[in-house]
């Protein structure tokens, strides 16, 4: 049977703060365990947490970047659990008065727009780390705790039930990666666990109006594992429907290198986290007026960026999305639009080279070694006909290699474009004399062998001769 | 008199005068505590070497000709619920019996700046659950006055520790009344300023929205020292109040001509002691023939208040206790192969019968399903009772009323926690209001001390040192002397 699939999303993320939420420890990854921590941090007895105003900004940035109605009136909760990472035994978060609710995002899936819902935002502090001796917690001798990420600040971004495939999931998140990038708010690193989220994913017959029961997957750290997670798990549900059983409310969590979800705990047993409101945290007020001046200091969101890209800059919508997808991506295409008019280029090298060298090499935009300003000028020496398409990558192979401008080094390798009519004229004649039996064939008509005339001279040129220049003399030649 | 006996700004006036160093006045107190500790059990641990260490340091700043602070060179009780760096602070529970603290308290800090001499930790009740400072894991202490009587609690060895001589001011906290009802019970005087008045950082939490921490002294005057030294905005409780606190000494002047004072009479009602009231009564009557225009009133919610109390304290403790765990400090039960045996057992061995009876009822009150029916309602009697407050504090400038509707009891005569929770009936209100409220000894019943409650509006602390300093200064209660650490000492 075919099932119609409900799929909610609770994105965890870290902001980039320079400060923890609660107290003044600094916030960054990693760190010699236990460095970055302070007695608030680690819950020593009376130590008390004082709120980081930045993490507020954030969040409000974030409700503000997602259409959310930002709430006025905030408080603290304390979601009470016990694990050795916990170091209070509670969590500081938000239940009763998220900071933001009721907004939506707009995501794009095979060229049809469609609204996601954002139930709330709210911010949380994170826990420590675990660090076992052995593999997994079962077979380690001891575990030991690291709290330099503890209460670290969190927002969570809870999704309406709106999306309908593990392909849209996936979008969305990646949606949301790159609002969340643009508006400076986290560095979004899923490797390092500082975008992450849960699903909720239910399964109905097309017909049914109700929910089915969901599951809730834990532990999906990567666009992949949120796709192959949903999709999995859209599966497991069908076949425990079509073999006539009933779909279980359990949280799940996601085993990336098997590929399957696991049973972690059914409603029955599921925490009661026994929330109340945090005393020692006094209620704070976001006013309307520092919330307006949040909202002065909002850059470009991807959309709008995408618009002028495919506007006033021409670009169609396919690469437009590429480009605006990642702020670092976007900001070096801004960046070589100011050395070019060619946006069609700029978007090709981009999307083409330059993305293939940054997979090959497993790099971030960020990391790529030539400066935006360097390809414009390579594209411009292109246009202008100084070097060929073809040559234009080995310089750009070059610029790689020793980060020298392309003008250098089409100097000093004298990779410059032979358009001059006499020299190429000889070029012409010299292939046609050592082939004579192509010559023939395309004088009888056989087209591709002047394909193959064209690829000779390039040879004797090293690749400089211009290809249209030849084209056009070997026709006249042959004629 | 022996030294020991004095007010601390007494003993600062002779430190200034150089009639005494602080070196041989820290070597007194050492010498009672070695004389009466025997027999009162008012400390857990006793800091000798660091308190002669600072006193060494006052006499030389003396020496030098310095000004010194008001409380420089005088040893001073800390309740072992607040966090001296390098010291026990064990909250007089097994779970932190070998916990070192690695901060100061803001208070701490503070009384640090100011040269305060620390000469111990002072016994309390477990986590400070409970009111007669029985459920203390190491010991129990006996009232000054009556050795076969409680000191109150949970501030118990605080109060007995002045009330003996073993130091000549103590800082307790208070919860539901763990400064006032000690002090009423050792005819020492407590003081519970305005919730925010004073940092609680480092105050090991009990319930967050309710502890504040106050001095226990001989007089009203040592108490608005110590307030003075203690009090502030701090950066690092966000509770606290961010303006600046008043000199709590300016309010130490006898007149109380066209002050109102309130007599609430839900104050005054059944469980209440017939000696208590009468001595209660007549201490108004005192306050009267000083010029006090006395006024009737009503807080009609105080019924409730205890009940209250007992749902909102669990439920705050339940999630401030859940850090104890033996994960990070304090004790760890041994043998356990795993972590859920670890947590189940460490606490299990590590907390007491009255901490664990909390725990659980906070537990239940804030489970689901049951939190709207228990947590919501009391917070919102909560309101009704500050409201009542805020109505009556209209009409008059303090209210007047018994601190405890009893005198001390005698140690292990109240088995059921219930009755024991009713020993709080008239200082929970307080807390729960936030108010700043003093308890000064008015009399005596059966030799044992009683306690007359002063209560004000929210940080007008001065109206309340004010009534209590001209009362004290009229009646002279405060220069009576315990029997064990006192005059016969």
């Amino acid at each position: 049977m075919k099932y119609e699939t409900i799929i909610g999303l609770e994105t965890h993320v870290e902001l980039k703060t320079a400060t923890k939420c609660f107290c003044s420890c600094p916030a960054e990854f990693g760190g010699e365990p236990n460095t970055h921590t302070c007695p608030t941090c680690t819950g020593m007895p009376g130590a008390l947490p004082v709120l980081n105003k930045k993490v507020v900004e954030f969040a409000i940035k974030t409700g503000l970047a997602l259409n959310c109605e930002i709430q006025r009136y905030n408080r603290f909760d304390r979601k009470n659990y016990f694990y050795p990472d916990l170091p209070k035994g509670y969590q500081i978060s938000q239940l009763f008065l998220p900071i933001c609710r009721g907004g939506y995002v707009d995501i794009e899936v095979d060229g049809t727009v469609k609204r996601i819902g954002i139930t709330r935002i709210h911010i949380e502090e994170d826990a420590g780390k675990l660090v076992h001796s052995g593999a997994s917690i079962s077979d380690s001798d001891f575990s030991v705790v690291d709290y330099n990420r503890s209460s670290v600040p969190l927002i969570e971004i809870v999704s309406e039930p709106d999306l309908r495939s593990p392909q849209e999931a996936r979008v969305f998140m990646e949606k949301l990666r790159s609002i969340l990038e643009y508006i400076g708010v986290s560095d979004c690193k899923m490797q390092e666990g500082s975008l992450r989220c849960d699903a909720n994913v239910s399964i109905r017959p097309p017909e049914q109006k109700e929910f089915g029961a969901r599951s809730e997957i834990k532990n999906l750290n990567s666009f992949r594992s949120v796709q192959r997670g949903i999709e999995y798990e859209e599966a497991r549900q069908a076949a425990v429907l079509d073999e006539g059983g009933r779909v279980v409310q359990e949280t799940r969590t996601w085993d990336e290198e098997r590929g399957v979800t696991h049973s972690m705990r059914s409603k029955e047993e599921a925490h009661d986290y026994r929330y109340f409101p945090d005393p020692d945290l006094v209620p704070f007020v976001a006013e309307a007026e520092w919330v307006a001046k949040i909202a002065e200091t909002m850059p470009e969101l991807p959309d709008a960026r995408k618009e002028r890209l495919t506007g006033r800059l021409g670009l169609s919508a396919y690469d437009a999305s590429g480009v605006i997808a990642r702020l670092a991506t976007a900001d070096y295409f801004d960046e070589a639009m100011k050395h070019t008019g060619d946006a069609k280029s700029v978007a090709n090298w981009i999307l083409g080279d330059i993305s293939a060298w940054l997979n090959g090499n497993n790099l971030e935009m960020r990391d790529f070694p030539i400066p935006a300003e360097n390809v414009a000028a390579m594209i411009n020496l292109v246009n202008k006909g100084v070097l060929s398409s073809k040559l234009a990558k080995t310089v750009f192979e070059e610029m790689l290699k020793s980060g020298k401008a392309p003008a250098e080094i089409v100097r000093e390798k004298g990779l410059e474009q032979i358009s001059d009519a006499g020299a190429l004229a000889l070029a012409v004649e010299k292939i046609i004399t050592a082939n004579p039996k192509s010559a023939e064939d395309y004088k009888a008509g056989k087209d591709k062998a002047l394909g193959f005339l064209v690829g000779q001279v390039m040879k004797e040129t090293k690749g400089r001769a211009n290809p249209e220049m030849i084209n056009k003399l070997l026709r006249e030649k042959l004629s | 008199m022996s030294l020991c006996n004095l007010p601390a700004h007494e003993l600062g006036k002779k430190l200034r005068a150089k009639e005494v160093s602080s070196v041989e006045l820290t070597k007194e107190f050492l010498n009672r505590i070695a004389e009466v500790e025997p027999k009162i059990g008012a400390f857990v641990t006793l800091c000798e070497q660091a308190a002669l260490e600072t006193a060494a340091l006052v006499d030389a700043k003396i020496a030098r000709g310095e000004t010194i602070a008001p409380l420089a060179g005088i040893p001073g009780a800390i309740k072992d619920i607040l966090c001296i760096k390098g010291v026990k602070t064990t909250c007089s529970s097994r779970i932190l019996d070998n916990f070192i603290a690695p901060y100061d308290a803001t208070v701490i800090a503070k009384l640090k700046q100011n040269d305060a001499v620390f000469i111990g930790k002072a016994n309390m009740d477990e986590f400070a659950m409970g009111s007669t400072t029985e459920t203390s894991y190491f010991k129990k202490t006996r009232n000054p006055w009556a050795p076969d009587c409680t000191p109150g609690g949970s501030s118990g060895g605080s109060a007995a520790g002045v009330a003996a001589g073993e130091a000549a001011w103590s800082l307790g906290s208070d919860t539901g009344g763990s400064i006032r009802q000690p002090a009423a019970f050792t005819g020492t005087v407590g003081l519970k300023p305005t919730y925010g008045r004073v940092s609680r950082y480092g105050c090991v939490a009990f319930a967050s929205s309710l502890d504040q921490v106050g001095p226990i002294a001989r007089d009203v005057t040592d108490c608005a020292l110590v307030l003075n030294a203690i009090s502030g905005h701090c950066e690092h409780d966000s509770t606290s109040y961010n303006l600046a606190a008043p000199d709590f000494t300016k309010a130490l002047h006898p007149d109380i001509k066209g002050v109102k004072i309130g007599v609430p009479k839900e104050y005054f009602g059944e469980g209440l002691d017939k000696a208590v009231e009468e001595k209660v009564r007549g201490a108004i009557r005192h306050l009267s023939e000083l010029g006090a225009e006395i006024v009737d009133v009503s807080l009609p919610h105080t019924e409730y208040a205890v009940a209250t109390y007992y749902i909102i304290a669990p439920a705050e403790a339940s999630a401030n206790l859940a850090r104890f765990d033996g994960v990070k400090y304090g004790y760890r039960a041994p043998g356990c192969r795993n972590l859920i045996e670890m947590t189940v057992k460490t606490r299990t061995q590590g907390f007491g019968n009255e901490v664990k009876r909390r725990i659980m009822l906070g537990t239940y009150v804030l489970s689901s399903g049951y939190y709207d029916a228990y947590y919501n309602k009391a917070m919102k009697v909560r309101t009704l009772i500050i409201e009542d407050f805020k109505k009556v504090f209209g009409k008059v400038d303090v209210l007047a009323c018994p601190t405890a509707p009893t005198t001390a009891l005698p140690l292990g005569a109240m088995l059921d926690p219930l009755s024991i929770y009713m020993l709080d009936v008239y200082t929970i209100p307080v807390n729960m209001a936030g108010l700043p409220g003093i308890s000064i000894p008015c009399g005596f019943s059966g030799g044992k001390p009683v306690g007359l409650q002063l209560i004000g509006r929210a940080l007008d602390e001065m109206s309340v040192l004010r009534a209590a300093y001209t009362y004290e200064q009229s009646a002279g209660f405060h220069k009576m002397a315990a029997p064990i650490g006192g005059a016969s000492a």
